[in-house]
């Protein structure tokens, strides 16, 4: 077993997938020679050289649409935007170009390339830098999703969208690069222990599967996080920790909650959760995003289109409030999905029980 | 079009209080950030912050030409043009701590800083973000046939951005009253300017490229910096015909300006800075902009040291009461994050209250 941060898997899925294609590269602001913003690129440029890890002016409509023309050509571009929410400087590039080329040639141009960076709170950054863009860009057809929530899964899932021959949007969390630092205690406090499972040394451990070069992990099935009967939780990304740390807190009040990771969305594995809403009769879902519109939205709907009979109460959705990021400490903690909320909703659900 | 510095110089009009009232400002912007970085460190202070120590004089230099009713309209470094605006510091302050007595009732943070009464339009966060909004701001002077000047802040970094090209673009082909300023201190992040920006040395090609009249000044020293924002400002205002739907040829139309200045600090708190040497900061820094001002004062028998120390005193202690503020400041209720999403709420929204800092001003 070994451990490693979140942002070591991402390195490592980068890296070995270059090795294996010389028409992989990447490409954003800071990757090269300052290592990457987040340290996420370190040591890459040493490794690759500044043809294939490549440092970008500010200018993501440029970078991202350049990445687009070169996967026309035939390259394999992973495009790092520092956050996603710099991305939206390049909403042409990303939405109407690289989603759509296929189609609209008639299939004469893919586009294989991975858009890549930060999304969600990064912790008192204010609205326009605590973008969640998961919901918002999740109704493009022709683009792929990911938003792993364990290195493991991280790795596996970008090793997949490297190969993919279609535009991946891969959403990974500042918070989650290197955990335990600065801004994830508001959040570990109330419960401690919950996190145990995934930490090591305050280091995350993820099984020895991936000391495999070619493991990867298939797009469109969801992982269940932790099995159970009671009620189930549908959460992506870094609130299937909280969601983690609610199923602990529940089962000490006998309520035991089945969490299901779909890790991406695009392809969304809508069975493995109709089979466990079937299981349990109850569902709650957990999205970083705004509520209106969501992508919690989305699979409550396709559930009541599935599973109607089989629920025993209303779905209900835990987001974040229909308000912008605050910077306030206090109000965005409050803002965005947390144990509490999560606690509180399984409750609500699963009180006819 | 690179307009010459004039024989006499703007500056040698001001007089012995109006030179003080530049290092007056200066000194406040230093000890505040001083501060500033000592709460950062203390985690009393989130988020990502921007310090302007070293750039002092660009935004002193330029406002000191503005009247309190032109607009600024700048990026996330914006703590100092805040306050060479004429905002209290504690309200500066208040914002970042996250309280209700902030600038912004702590919704914006330290990027995003706001006073309308300063008609200060903003700090922004997004690279280059500002620029469209100042064109906007510039648009509703010769739209109301005002004769005001808008000044939009930008980083050398936002001259990669399209939106800054385009902005360029609106301005001059309508001759608006604006004037885009280069805080050129040659880095976005890691990156040097001459990685990121073709024609980095000559950047009076992108004034040119847009038929836009180009100046550069010293950044690290408010008087030129004054000089050049006053004959620019004064060129521009008056010059009526460049109402909207005038003849292209009338009016002044908009202006560059590349101020080259310096940071002494990292890009934001959490920045190593292994993309530069100690030693080529420590050179900036022998050219800091306060002491630069002080030498002048002093060698022209304009101040006395006592003089100096006072404001000195002064600046350390209004940044001193302001961090007291924020901190004693009550928290920003929950209730909070549901007012001010809309003016006209519907729903679960509500309206809310004034900031503190206009209540007096504003209805
Ligand atoms: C569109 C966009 N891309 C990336 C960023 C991240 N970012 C914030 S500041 C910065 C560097 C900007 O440098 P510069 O414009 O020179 O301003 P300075 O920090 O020197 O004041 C970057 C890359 C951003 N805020 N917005
Ligand atoms: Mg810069």
């Amino acid at each position: 077993m070994r451990n490693i941060q979140l942002r070591d898997a991402l390195r490592e899925a980068m890296t070995e997938e270059m090795e294996r294609d010389p028409r992989v590269f990447l490409m954003g602001e800071e990757v090269a020679e300052y290592n990457g913003a987040y340290k996420v690129s370190e040591g890459m440029l040493a490794k690759f050289g500044p043809r294939r890890i490549i440092d970008t002016p500010i200018s993501e409509t440029g970078f991202a649409g350049l990445g687009v023309g070169a996967a026309m050509y035939g390259l394999r571009p992973i495009i790092e935007f520092m956050s996603w929410s710099f991305c939206l400087v390049a909403a042409d590039q990303i939405l109407n170009n690289a989603p759509k080329m296929l189609y609209m040639s008639g299939g004469q141009f893919k586009v294989p390339i991975v858009f890549r960076g930060n999304n969600g709170a990064g912790g008192q950054l204010g609205s326009t830098h605590s973008w969640c863009v998961e919901s918002m860009f999740s109704c493009v057809p022709g683009l792929k999703m990911a938003i792993p929530s364990t290195p493991r899964d991280a790795k596996g899932l970008l090793k997949t969208s490297i190969r993919s021959d279609d535009p991946v949007f891969f959403l990974e969390s500042e918070r989650m690069l290197g955990w335990g630092a600065r801004g994830d205690r508001d959040f570990e406090t109330p419960y401690p222990d919950t996190f145990t499972p995934y930490l090591s040394g305050g280091k995350w451990a993820p099984p020895t599967i991936e000391e495999d070069a070619d493991f990867t992990i298939p797009f469109g099935v969801a992982d269940i996080k932790k099995a159970g009967t009671d009620c189930t939780i549908v959460a992506l990304g870094r609130p299937v920790h909280f969601a983690l740390a609610a199923a602990h807190e529940l089962s000490k009040e006998g309520i035991d909650c089945e969490v299901i990771d779909p890790r991406t969305v695009r392809p969304l594995d809508i069975e493995t959760i109709v089979r466990s809403v079937k299981k349990t009769n109850y569902l709650v879902i957990v999205d970083q995003s705004w509520p209106f519109a969501s992508i919690a939205s989305e699979i409550a709907m396709q559930v009541y289109e599935r599973a109607m009979d089989h629920l025993d109460n209303k779905i209900i959705r835990v987001c974040n409030d229909d308000v912008p990021a605050p910077y306030a400490r206090n109000l965005e903690l409050e803002m965005l999905p947390h144990p509490r909320k999560i606690i509180e909703a399984v409750r609500a659900v699963t009180y006819n029980a | 079009m690179i307009s010459g510095k004039p024989a006499t110089r703007p500056s040698d009009a001001l007089d012995a209080a109006a030179l003080l009232e530049l290092l007056r400002q200066m000194m406040l912007i230093r000890r505040f950030e001083e501060r500033t970085m000592q709460s950062y460190q203390a985690t009393k202070i989130g988020g990502f912050c921007h310090i302007y120590i070293g750039q002092e004089a660009t935004a002193v230099g330029s406002i000191a030409a503005l009247r309190k009713d032109d607009p600024i309209i700048t990026a996330y470094r914006d703590h100092g043009h805040a306050l060479a605006r004429g905002m209290e510091p504690k309200y500066c302050m208040a914002e970042m701590y996250g309280k209700l007595a902030g600038c912004a009732k702590g919704k914006g943070g330290s990027m995003h800083i706001f006073d309308k009464d300063n008609a200060m339009y903003g700090g922004h966060a997004i690279v280059a973000g500002q620029c469209p909004m100042g064109v906007g701001l510039a648009f509703s002077h010769a739209y109301l046939g005002e004769d005001k000047v808008t000044v939009c802040y930008l980083g050398d970094g936002a001259l990669n951005q399209g939106a800054f090209h385009e902005s360029m673009n609106l301005a001059a082909i309508w001759r608006l009253p604006i004037i885009f300023v280069v805080e050129n201190n040659s880095y976005s992040m890691g990156t040097h300017i001459s990685r990121g920006t073709a024609a980095a040395d000559d950047l009076s090609v992108k004034a040119a490229a847009y038929g836009m009249r180009y100046a550069e000044c010293d950044g690290m020293d408010v008087l030129d910096t004054y000089d050049t924002f006053r004959t620019l400002v004064d060129a521009m205002r008056g010059s009526s015909s460049r109402a909207l739907g005038a003849p292209a040829d009338t009016g002044s139309g908009p202006a560059f300006v590349n101020a080259k200045t310096y940071r002494f600090k990292g890009h934001s708190m959490s920045d190593p800075q292994k993309y530069r040497t100690k030693e080529e900061v420590a050179g900036r820094q022998e050219r800091d902009p306060i002491s630069t001002l002080v030498s002048h004062l002093v060698e022209r028998n304009l101040a006395t040291q006592e003089q100096i120390d006072a404001i000195d005193k002064q600046a350390k202690e209004l940044s001193h009461d302001a961090e007291k503020f924020a901190e004693e400041a009550p928290a920003l209720p929950l209730s909070e994050l549901y007012t001010d999403v809309y003016a006209e709420p519907f729903g679960p929204y509500k309206v809310g209250e004034l900031p503190e800092m206009l209540r007096k001003t504003q209805k």
